[in-house]
């Protein structure tokens, strides 16, 4: 699933800019890394791609379709082939760790006998076999952040977008995430990282695209963190 | 949502919604606790509506005029005075007691009276008229019968004069004012009971309002995931429906007791009108209010809740 922001701005009613004309496609199966300092606008561009802000200019565009003329029940359609991992891990407290991962399998309405089988498998993959009945209180930064990776691939998305995964993780947890999702990336998953953190960009080698104030200054096909 | 039934989307739903209420503990606890105030206040209304009710019929039933005859009426001018008067709209009935019977209950009166039996005894004749005692079906009916005798009084039989006194002239006030106190006993109330009712379910819904806040980062996540609407709705209003469910139990379990207790007080002060038999008589009736109001009140405010958060 390609995905194309055309000249996407976004204005709030302060005036502030969050985004200016922001332009650049990605096609599927790529590693794009979007870096820049705090208020660059990568986080304002990750929300664009879940639907949960509209630009004021332009259009985003996921497989040739602008989703932001889709109604709530086609936006819903299109989370659930995106992939979603946040800096505060976001899992629900009140669950599981199965739970939150059976959770975004019913609530893309799969039957019961695939979500037995899938949960276990894809926390393998993630190495939390072992923590499946813990509650996320239970769970270190790394373990919760796992979950959620594990949660976001879960339904097979076309797209896993992750705004700033490592930002609240040691460098250990933060090598093992980064790995996850370069695995996730091999195995034919689209993957869009915000960072800040320089080593993570350096270690992975692909592209980058560099952001300030709002702005796309740099857009590099193998890049190194420059700013 | 397309692969699954509506039947396995139900069951993880409520499942959902069962173990969202577990989990939560103090949460559903502190709703439990409001819904029960909230319940209660609908529970007293029912009693005490109750107790109004029996006991203004009570006082309406005591409200009547007496009619009392001189001693030489005779008893077929009397009856067919009261063919006439039971023959009126507004005469509920009329209950004619004869001379023997009001010497009877005269003496039954005054039964550790020992000087005035002895006086009675002592005079040899019996100085009691007969009576006529009339009620009407409204308090307020009573002068229209009153007025009606007075003009009667003039047509009696031979051309005398049979009726004694009329004893509404003496209570006419007394009368009119227990009739307006009737009246306005119920119409505040009926005022007061709304209010309350009013206010408590406000407040429920404001610390349901509460708790779907504390859940607010949740709602939006599952929204993230891609979740539908309902989908995200349904569990907390089962968790609703629960909380009501068990208030409502509950409330209905506080009410046993206290019923109990004020049972016997009830009766000696409302006029024979029992709390704890009326509890028992309309247990079913009470119970399916008690629960239907917290189960509605539940899901209701619930729905509404989530709904606040639910942006797409």
């Amino acid at each position: 699933m390609s995905i194309i922001f055309d000249n996407v701005s976004k204005k709030y009613s302060d005036n502030y800019v969050a985004l200016d004309k922001v332009s650049f496609a990605i096609s599927p199966n790529e590693f794009v890394s979007i870096v820049g300092p705090s208020g660059a606008g990568k986080t304002t561009l990750l929300k664009m791609l879940l639907a949960e802000e509209k630009p004021t200019e332009g259009k985003v565009t996921l497989h040739n379709i602008d989703i932001h003329t889709l109604s709530g029940q086609d936006i819903n359609f299109v989370r659930r082939k995106i992939g979603a991992v946040f800096q505060d891990f976001r899992l629900l407290p009140n669950k599981n760790v199965y739970e939150n991962i059976a959770f975004a399998m019913e609530a893309a309405g799969r039957p019961d006998d695939e979500i037995e089988s899938d949960v276990p498998h894809v926390l393998e993959l993630v190495d939390l076999g072992h923590k499946v009945w813990n509650f996320p209180t239970e769970l270190s930064g790394g373990e919760k952040q796992r979950v959620a990776i594990a949660r976001a691939i879960v339904n097979q998305p076309d797209i896993i977008i992750a705004d700033e995964p490592t930002g609240n993780l040691d460098p250990a947890n933060t090598y093992d995430i980064v790995q996850i999702l370069k695995k996730i990336n091999d195995l034919g998953t689209t993957v869009v990282l915000t960072t800040h953190n320089k080593g993570v960009i350096d270690s992975i080698g692909r592209r980058v695209i560099t952001m300030q104030d709002g702005k796309v200054i740099r857009d590099d096909p193998s890049g190194k963190y420059i700013l | 949502m397309e692969k699954t039934e509506f039947k396995t989307k139900l069951r993880r739903v409520i499942k959902a919604g069962f173990f969202n209420f577990w989990r939560s503990g103090y949460v559903s606890l502190a709703s439990i606790i409001v819904t029960v105030i909230t319940l209660s206040v609908i529970g007293s209304v029912i009693f005490v509506s109750a107790v109004l009710n029996t006991t203004m019929d009570e006082l309406r039933n005591k409200v009547d005029i007496n009619v009392y005859f001189i001693t030489t009426a005779l008893p077929e001018d009397i009856l067919s005075l009261q063919k006439k008067i039971e023959a009126l709209p507004e005469v509920k009935t009329v209950e004619y007691v004869s001379r023997e019977a009001a010497l009877e209950n005269f003496k039954l009166q005054h039964e550790n009276d020992q000087i005035t039996l002895q006086a009675l005894e002592e005079l040899g004749d019996n100085p009691l008229g007969a009576s006529l005692n009339i009620k009407a079906i409204e308090p307020s009916q009573y002068e229209g019968i009153a007025n009606f005798l007075n003009e009667e009084n003039i047509l009696s039989s031979g051309g005398e004069k049979i009726i004694d006194k009329i004893n509404y002239f003496e209570n006419q006030v007394a009368i009119g004012k227990l009739s307006r106190i009737i009246d306005s006993a119920e119409r505040l109330g009926l005022a007061i009971s709304l209010a309350l009712v009013l206010v408590s379910i406000i407040i429920t819904f404001n610390t349901v309002r509460l708790t779907i806040y504390v859940s607010r980062e949740e709602i939006s996540v599952m929204q993230l995931v891609g979740a539908s609407k309902n989908y995200i709705r349904g569990p907390f209003v089962v968790t609703g429906v629960i909380v009501g469910l068990i208030s409502g139990l509950l409330t209905m379990l506080f009410f046993f007791p206290i019923c109990y207790w004020l049972g016997g007080t009830t009766q000696n002060f409302f006029i024979g009108f029992n709390i704890f038999d009326y509890y028992l008589t309309n247990f079913i009736q009470i119970l399916l209010i008690v629960i239907g109001s917290g189960i509605l009140i539940g899901a209701l405010s619930s729905f509404l809740a989530v709904r606040k958060y639910l942006k797409l």
